[in-house]
Parts: C-alpha cells; sequence; structure tokens
C-alpha cells in the first residue's frame, strides 16, 4: 500500500510561504497530476514529498509512515526531472541500474528488472548508448526507466515534458499513460499544462499562490469548477468571464448581460441562485462551447441572441469567434460552415445549462 | 579586343570562388590572427630554442665571438655530463617525488572542499568560498618571512625542524595550489546540474558516493585541469624552496640548477641551459597529453562560477 497523505504542509524560504498550509490524500495506485501557474508551489510540494526540500510545518506520509525527516533514500521514491537527470558518463544500463547497484542488489536481479523496464519502454536497443548519444524523447525514456527499475512505492514526475517539442509531447503523454496502465504506481506528477493534467490524470489537484483551490476528476474540474480561478484555468480557449446582474421579475431569474441582452437562468437552478438575485460583484462564467450558431432544433435553457462578430478565427474543425458584450471579450466556438465573418452580425446560441454564477470578490461559483 | 578582354575578366571571376562581405571580413580575421600568432610564437619559443642551441655546443664555442644561433661542433657532453651527475639527479627526483605528492594532496583536499562549498548548502559556506579565492591572492614573497616565524616556533615548540628538508615543500607548496584548484573545481561543479545530485540522492546515494561516482568522472576535465596547473605551478616553484633549502640532497630542480651550476661569478651556461631544458620537458609533455582537457576544464571554470 502506497498512499501520499499531506496535513496542513508549509514551506517558508525566509519570509516567503511557498505552500501554505496544503491538506492532500493520495490513495494507492492513483494517478495525481499537481497542476497551476508558474510559482504556485506545486512544484515545491513535489519536492517536498521526495524529500529534496525540508517541510517547514505538518507532516507528510507515505504508506502510512510520517517521513518529515527520512532523507529521499530511505522514502522509496523514485523521481523523473524536467531536464532527464541523466548520469552523463553512465549508459543506458549503468544509468538505470544505478540505483540498485547502491542497494547492493544481486546482479542477475538487476539485469532482469533492466530489460524488463527497457522492454516496457522499448529501448532495449539503446542499453549501451550513452546519454547524449539519445533524442529528448528516447532520454525521457531512459529517465521514466531510471524510475520504474527501482520499483518504487510512488512515482514522482516533475514537469517532464516540459523539454520535449509539441508533437513528441503528445506522444510522451500516451506513453506515460501506458507505462501507468502496465506499472500501477502511485504517481504525483507536476505540470503547468492543463491538458496534460486533465488527460493524465486520475485526479487534479488544482494549486494557486501556494494553496489548493479544487481537487477531483478532470471531468468534475471541467464541468462543476468551485472557483473562478480553477473555471478560468482548466479549459482551452479559457472560460468566458462577464459581468452581470441577477434579476428577480415575475417569480423568474434573470441575468443580466447589458441593457440589451439578459437570459432567464434554468429553472432547476432558481433556488440556488434566487438569494444572490439584486447583489453587486456577480460574473456570469460561460464555456466557449456553449456559445454555438443557431440551429432549426431548440433545447430547453438555449437562447437566441444576435451579436456583430469582431473576430473570427478558423481551427479546422471548428471556429472560434470573438464578439464583445459590454465592454467584454467573449469567444464562443461555431461550425467552420455556419458563416461566422469578420465584422458581420451573427445569430448565436447561448447555452445556459451550463452556466455558471460566479460572486467575483470570493471567487467562488455559486 | 574589348570583347577579349571581357572574357577573360569574366573567366577569372568564374574559376575564382566569390566571397561574400561576410567571408572577406573572415578571410582578414584570417590573416591578422596568423599574423599575431606567428609573432607571438616566435616570441615565446626564442629562448628555448636558444636554450636548446646552446645546450649542443662546448664551453668554448659558447664564449668564442661566433654567431649564437648556429652549433659548429655540436657535441652532447652537457647532456652526458648532467644526467651522469648525482646531484642533478637528485635535484631531479626531489622535483618529482614533491609535485607529484603536492598534486595528490592538493587534488585530494581541493575536490572535497570544492564539493562541499558548491553543493552543501551550510553557514557561511558562500563567504568561505569566496575566502578561498582571496588567499590564492595574498603574494608567496609576502609570506616567506611569517613562515620563518612559524618554522622556527615548531622548532621550538615541538623540536620538528621544517628547515632545508625538501619534504617542507610538501606543506608549502598546497598553500599556493589548493586555493586555486579548489576555486576551479568549485566553478565546474557549480556548472553540474543540481538534479544530478539530486537524481543520486533519491537513488539512494550518499554525499561521498555523489562525489565519488558522479561529480568526479563528471568533472572529469577539470580535474586535469586542477591537476596540470597544480603539477606547473609545484614543478617550477622557485621561491620557497630557495628561501628554506640549502643542502644539495634537499634542493629541487630549478633552485638547484642555479645553485650547483653557477660558482661565484663563473656561469657553466651548457649544463645551465641543458639542465633547464630537460626541467621542462616533463610539463611539456603533460600538457601535450591533456592539453584538450585543460582547455575544456579552464573554459568551463570561466564561465559559470
Amino acid at each position: 500500500m502506497a498512499q501520499v497523505t499531506l496535513r496542513k504542509v508549509v514551506k517558508k524560504y525566509d519570509e516567503v510561504l511557498a505552500v501554505r498550509g496544503i491538506d492532500l490524500d493520495i490513495v494507492d495506485k492513483e494517478f495525481i497530476v499537481l497542476v497551476g501557474p508558474s510559482g504556485c508551489g506545486k512544484s515545491t510540494t513535489l519536492r517536498m514529498i521526495a524529500g529534496l526540500e525540508e517541510i517547514s510545518d505538518g507532516d507528510i506520509a507515505i504508506g502510512g509512515d510520517i517521513v518529515n525527516d527520512v532523507p529521499p533514500k530511505d522514502r522509496d521514491i523514485a523521481m523523473v526531472f524536467q531536464n532527464y537527470a541523466l548520469y552523463p558518463h553512465m549508459n543506458v544500463y549503468e544509468n538505470m541500474s544505478f540505483g540498485l547497484k547502491l542497494k547492493r542488489t544481486p546482479k542477475d536481479e538487476i539485469e532482469r528488472r533492466v530489460k524488463q523496464a527497457a522492454q516496457i519502454l522499448d529501448i532495449t536497443e539503446l542499453l549501451d548508448r550513452k546519454p547524449k548519444q539519445l533524442s529528448g524523447g528516447q532520454r525521457q525514456r531512459v529517465a521514466m526507466g531510471r524510475a520504474i527499475v527501482r520499483d518504487p512505492k510512488v512515482f514522482l514526475f516533475d514537469e517532464p515534458l516540459s523539454n520535449l517539442d509539441a508533437k513528441l509531447r503528445v506522444q510522451m503523454r500516451t506513453e506515460i499513460k501506458k507505462v501507468h496502465q502496465k506499472v500501477r504506481t502511485t504517481t504525483v506528477y507536476v505540470t503547468h499544462d492543463q491538458v496534460e493534467a486533465m488527460t493524465l490524470a486520475d485526479r487534479v489537484v488544482v494549486m494557486n499562490a501556494g494553496l489548493i483551490e479544487q481537487v477531483g476528476a478532470p471531468n468534475d474540474l471541467y464541468h462543476s469548477p468551485a472557483t473562478k480561478f480553477v473555471a478560468g484555468f482548466i479549459g482551452s480557449p479559457a472560460m468566458n468571464f462577464l459581468p452581470c446582474q441577477l434579476e428577480q421579475a415575475a417569480g423568474a431569474l434573470r441575468v443580466r448581460l447589458s441593457d440589451k441582452l439578459s437570459f432567464p437562468v434554468p429553472s432547476d437552478r432558481t433556488a440556488r441562485y434566487t438569494s444572490h438575485a439584486g447583489k453587486s460583484g456577480l460574473v456570469l462564467g460561460l464555456r466557449p462551447e456553449h456559445i454555438a450558431e443557431t440551429r432549426p432544433h431548440v433545447e430547453p435553457n438555449q437562447h437566441d441572441f444576435d451579436m456583430a462578430i469582431d473576430v473570427v478565427e478558423p481551427m479546422g474543425m471548428e471556429t472560434l469567434v470573438y464578439f464583445t458584450i459590454n465592454g467584454t471579450e467573449v469567444c464562443g466556438r461555431v461550425n467552420p460552415n455556419a458563416g461566422a465573418a469578420d465584422g458581420k452580425p451573427m445569430k448565436l446560441r447561448a447555452d445556459l445549462s451550463n452556466m455558471h454564477l460566479i460572486d467575483d470578490a470570493s471567487g467562488k461559483v455559486l | 579586343m574589348a570583347d577579349a578582354a571581357v572574357a577573360t575578366a569574366s573567366d577569372r571571376a568564374a574559376s575564382r570562388p566569390r566571397y561574400g562581405s561576410m567571408s572577406r571580413d573572415r578571410r582578414w580575421a584570417l590573416r591578422w590572427s596568423y599574423f599575431f600568432l606567428i609573432l607571438f610564437a616566435i616570441f615565446f619559443l626564442t629562448p628555448p630554442i636558444y636554450m636548446f642551441i646552446t645546450s649542443l655546443k662546448t664551453s668554448a664555442e659558447i664564449s668564442a665571438e661566433s654567431n649564437p644561433w648556429w652549433v659548429y661542433n655540436p657535441t652532447l657532453s652537457n647532456y652526458i655530463e648532467l644526467l651522469t651527475q648525482n646531484t642533478y639527479l637528485t635535484f631531479f627526483r626531489n622535483s618529482a617525488i614533491v609535485s607529484v605528492i603536492t598534486v595528490v594532496i592538493t587534488m585530494t583536499i581541493s575536490v572535497i572542499a570544492a564539493f562541499a562549498l558548491a553543493r552543501m548548502r551550510f553557514w557561511g559556506s558562500a563567504t568561505l568560498a569566496t575566502g578561498v579565492f582571496l588567499t590564492y591572492l595574498i603574494p608567496e614573497t609576502l609570506l616567506f618571512i611569517p613562515l620563518f616565524k612559524m618554522f622556527a616556533w615548531v622548532n621550538e615548540t615541538f623540536g620538528i625542524q621544517l628547515m632545508n628538508n625538501w619534504w617542507t615543500m610538501l606543506i608549502l607548496y598546497p598553500t599556493l595550489t589548493v586555493p586555486f584548484a579548489t576555486w576551479i573545481m568549485i566553478g565546474y561543479f557549480a556548472s553540474i546540474p543540481k538534479e544530478l545530485d539530486e537524481a543520486a540522492l533519491i537513488d539512494g546515494a550518499t554525499w561521498m558516493q555523489t562525489l565519488t561516482k558522479i561529480f568526479i568522472p563528471v568533472a572529469l576535465p577539470g580535474i586535469i585541469a586542477a591537476t596540470i596547473f597544480t603539477f606547473t605551478v609545484s614543478w617550477a616553484q622557485f621561491l620557497y624552496p630557495l628561501a628554506f633549502t640549502t643542502s644539495t640532497t634537499e634542493l629541487v630542480l630549478p633552485v638547484g640548477i642555479i645553485t650547483t651550476l653557477i660558482k661565484g661569478d663563473v656561469f657553466n651556461w651548457g649544463q645551465i641551459m641543458t639542465g633547464a631544458l630537460l626541467g621542462a620537458a616533463p610539463p611539456l609533455i603533460i600538457y601535450a597529453f591533456l592539453m584538450d582537457y585543460y582547455i575544456a576544464g579552464l573554459t568551463a571554470g570561466a564561465t559559470k562560477g
């Protein structure tokens, strides 16, 4: 069993708080991704789990044992670094077996494990090459191989794909997922790329300014973000945030975006939102895919409106349209054949059943 | 007629490779660098060539008013006399032992010290690193008088006579070589990515294993550079042995040559030149073998750290 538990973990550099008291329970064999903008404390958290950074306060437990003062080598973890950190003077085999040799593992056992890991990662023919003779993707595999042969309780990945080009990154992303399916080991993976986070994770941990904003399955984060930060961070293009008012008229709630534009709130949300009617500082969150071109068939909670398009960005399988409501730029995703054109008016349709109402002051999704 | 002239001109242009302004600049840069390189080569190679020519002459020919750049009666007598002379061989042996042991002492201390200063963050480590470099800046000419006093004190207190012993050089030379070698190694170790020792740490290596299995192999060019430097400094050191040793059995090569081959105002030029030339050989041989590493090591140390 290799669950990882963080309790009120704090990291202070001199007077700067990098991590401000986080709680996290990672269950056995789970793939957890820590994601957030640079400087949010995600790498620091990973390094604290690894034991490369001392924790200033709180507790970290691996497999039930508190490891606050345990050196990295005794935590039974393996780490893959952003720049691979392969030993340049050793060949692939030596790189992968270094940790086992230090543990005085028998030679034939080392050989068996290295061969097995090399097979999983498809690097068998590279075993006697030096790191500088390998491509970026191959180095990344070797770095993973070095982690796998140790058969640790926890894998730690620190932005392992950041140094690869876009195409290889997608390929290696799939590779990492496959490896995790073959070698089911508790994994903590740090990235600033929300796509990587969404595609790899069993659960995503979104961090911001040294705190955890939300923990959840990728789809839960996407569809029911807890805060404005998560709503804006997950998803590309990002969610639209429109300053709005909540009006109550004749027993029905409406979100008003401008003098001319307002939409009725879906009936199943009315009870939840009623108490916020008339309040200031509210923001409507609506993802670009919930603003599309109009269609003949009308679903409940979908409402048509006319808008002059500012800019059109054809993406191939879809076209992004940008327009302005009350001074705020809004993005919508329409069918490439819907006839969107720069500067032309267009009939669009908003799907309010996926709306989010956000209190701008607290940043909470209501 | 005019047509023919045009044709030959264009033929000439076609037969020659065309150079853009960039390559013309390059060509001039190349010419200037050759000019200065040749100038410096002549400047620096003249003394050893003169030494070599003189070493092949007899004393009579050296003092004769003949062309100093030509040997009329070449002879190996200077070489034979010097190499069959016990004193010269003693100097050579002393120099070799002192230099080799100094290299071992220096590298052991400076590699370990540099690793600690470059990688283990501890209270005052940055100040210490600067301090190490500052000690290198103090000239030895300022130090040998206080050293005399210290040696006298050691003799009075412990009864150990440090004066006039070749092995005293093993204490003195590292004071010159350790700071600089440590400084080179700090720069070199600092250029090794931090993740490498973190990976080793996670792989289960102790600090000592990280040093011996990761840092030393990776920093080998730097270590070789520091080794060559240390060897050259100890081999060529003149002031300390001159000040602290007097008996012919205790002298090292540079001091030995001038004290035994200059008698009063009689200069045995042929043997002096031969002795100096033979004495310059070991560092030369080492440089020739390790030059590539030396350059790689020095430049790495120069840009990082």
